[in-house]
């Protein structure tokens, strides 16, 4: 197999030789970095991994889930553990899907200025800040529809200049609209009733009452993706 | 394009329904229909005064853009908040090339705005493109006998540069009160203001305020009272629910959109009108309107 040619990357302002071709989250480990937080399912699903650089030449940081996007010569990479945001607390059987409700959990919306630095961070290319905006005026349906792909990576919320928590306002959109205007599915309810039923009691029963290190064995031979 | 192109603002899509319902259906009666911007944001909801703060013009500048990506020329407003906002963000930005280029540069991913686009209120497109001889032709429930008064507060005729007319004793509400058929009132305090945002945390202010433009406005014979703020409108409708509790003596006038006294006339659907003004147009056939989803 011939040996991808070697590209200069610099980590945290240090300066590595990885191959070319490889994911920002690759190129780093190459370098001998080690994710223990900040790296999740490796497939562009889970929003663990986002993460901040800088091409060379360019004055503008850049956006993405570091699993996804491709390292180039000369691009500068850090890493981004968590986004430490604070999500409001309410008990969603409680709340009606009124035109104020997410004003009243996240009333620091209302400080949006429309610089649209959140849709520019956004490495699912959501119009972010046109569901804040949405959500502004209490139309928690445009803001379920826009914010639909969100992987709550946080990146949004990392750069707005208002300090707005912007996925998890869309967050408590979806479960509005979830439970007050879109109809239970067929498969949701028939899974309930399965569930209901005891389909799967025996597997649980027999989790719960495993030892450890059967346990540990059980989980090291699982499948994660199947086979072709 | 076939109509104009219009700017809602976010309270005429949560308190304020009635006045976008009302607007868009006497437009289509008059043939210029409204075409809603497919994409806005929040106007900035107020214009900022001071000079460096360019941040606070964004939104607005966003919305023209909007504005000039349908290849409109002008953008109509209802509100008339927002129209003072984005029409003061407008010129500010057109005669200042500077900030303009300043906005421009930040506002990366999107067109440059090119400063083309003109700001207008509905009242300004009713009274000099379609005219109220034209909107009198088409009244088919004249409101005879009703006296309405005008009130304009601050951000429809203030300051002048943006003002749609006279800022000390504006005509064209009495203008449009007349073609309807109705009796326009004039008062004392018509271009006063309720109180504004001050309603959030001194609200006795507001209250005392409204009921000046309230009381003043039925000295003068109003059975009715319309505006073009929802602001205005909610303020002086709370006001008046406290007033009734306070004051044994005082009643309550309606106070709607100038656009739900348009529909009315023309027959077409004005929102949820207050029982009050069917009492108040005894004797006239008011078209029965379905309740919206207020």
């Amino acid at each position: 197999m011939k040996q991808n040619k070697m590209i200069k990357i610099f980590i945290m302002g240090k300066a590595y030789q990885v191959p070319a071709g490889l994911t920002i989250m690759d190129a780093m480990e190459y370098a001998g970095y080690r994710f223990i937080r900040g790296a999740g399912c490796r497939s562009g699903f889970c929003g663990a991994c986002a993460t901040i650089y800088r091409k060379a030449g360019e004055y503008r940081f850049e956006f993405a889930l570091a699993c996804q996007e491709m390292v180039e010569e000369g691009i500068h990479l850090a890493q981004l553990p968590f986004t430490p945001a604070p999500r409001a607390g309410y008990i969603l059987d409680d709340l009606d899907a009124s035109e104020n409700v997410l004003l009243q959990y996240y009333p620091e919306i209302a400080c949006c200025v429309s610089c649209n630095t959140c849709t520019k961070a956004c490495p699912q290319d959501i119009e972010v800040m046109d569901y804040i905006q949405a959500a502004l005026r209490g139309d928690i349906k445009q803001v379920t529809e826009l914010s639909f792909d969100c992987i709550q990576c946080g990146l949004c919320s990392m750069r707005c200049p208002a300090d707005i928590k912007h996925y998890h306002v869309a967050q408590l959109a979806r479960r509005l609209y979830a439970k007050s205007a879109s109809p239970t599915p067929q498969h949701l309810k028939d899974r309930i009733k399965e569930i209901e039923a005891g389909k799967f009691s025996d597997e649980l029963e027999e989790l719960t009452t495993m030892n450890l290190d059967e346990l540990k064995e059980r989980y090291a031979a699982r499948q994660i993706e199947p086979t072709t | 394009m076939k109509g104009i192109a219009y700017f809602p603002g976010c309270s005429l899509k949560e308190t304020a329904k009635d006045f976008e319902i009302s607007a868009i259906a006497v437009m289509d009666a008059l043939g210029i229909p409204l075409i809603e911007l497919k994409r806005w944001n929040c106007c900035g909801t107020v214009f900022s005064l001071t000079s460096d703060d360019l941040m606070h013009h964004i939104a607005s500048v966003r919305n023209l853009i909007r504005a000039q990506e349908m290849e409109s020329p002008e953008v109509v407003v209802l509100c008339s908040m927002c129209f003072n906002t984005l029409k003061r963000v407008s010129l500010r930005v057109n005669r200042d090339e500077e900030s303009l280029t300043k906005i421009n540069a930040f506002m990366n991913k999107e067109l440059d705005y090119a400063g083309e686009v003109e700001v207008k209120h509905l009242l300004e497109i009713l009274r000099d493109r379609i005219g109220w001889e034209q909107v009198s032709e088409k009244v088919i429930h004249p409101l005879d006998g009703v006296s309405i008064a005008a009130y304009y507060g601050c951000t429809l005729v203030r300051p002048h540069e943006v003002g749609i007319d006279d800022t000390e004793t504006p005509t064209v509400l009495q203008e449009m009160i007349e073609s309807l058929g109705a009796t326009a009132v004039s008062f004392p305090f018509q271009t006063e203001c309720c109180g504004s945002y001050q309603i959030v945390d001194r609200r006795d202010l507001v209250i005392n305020r409204s009921y000046r433009i309230l009381s003043s406005a039925q000295r003068a014979g109003a059975q009715v009272l319309i505006t073009a703020c929802p602001l205005c409108q909610y303020n002086l409708d709370e006001a008046q629910t406290e007033l009734a509790e306070r004051l044994p003596d005082y009643t309550s006038i309606p106070v709607l959109y100038f656009t739900q006294a348009i529909a009315l006339a023309l027959g077409v659907e004005a929102g949820t009108i207050p029982d009050l003004l069917a009492e108040s147009l005894v004797g006239q056939e008011i078209p029965k309107k379905e309740e919206t989803t207020r």
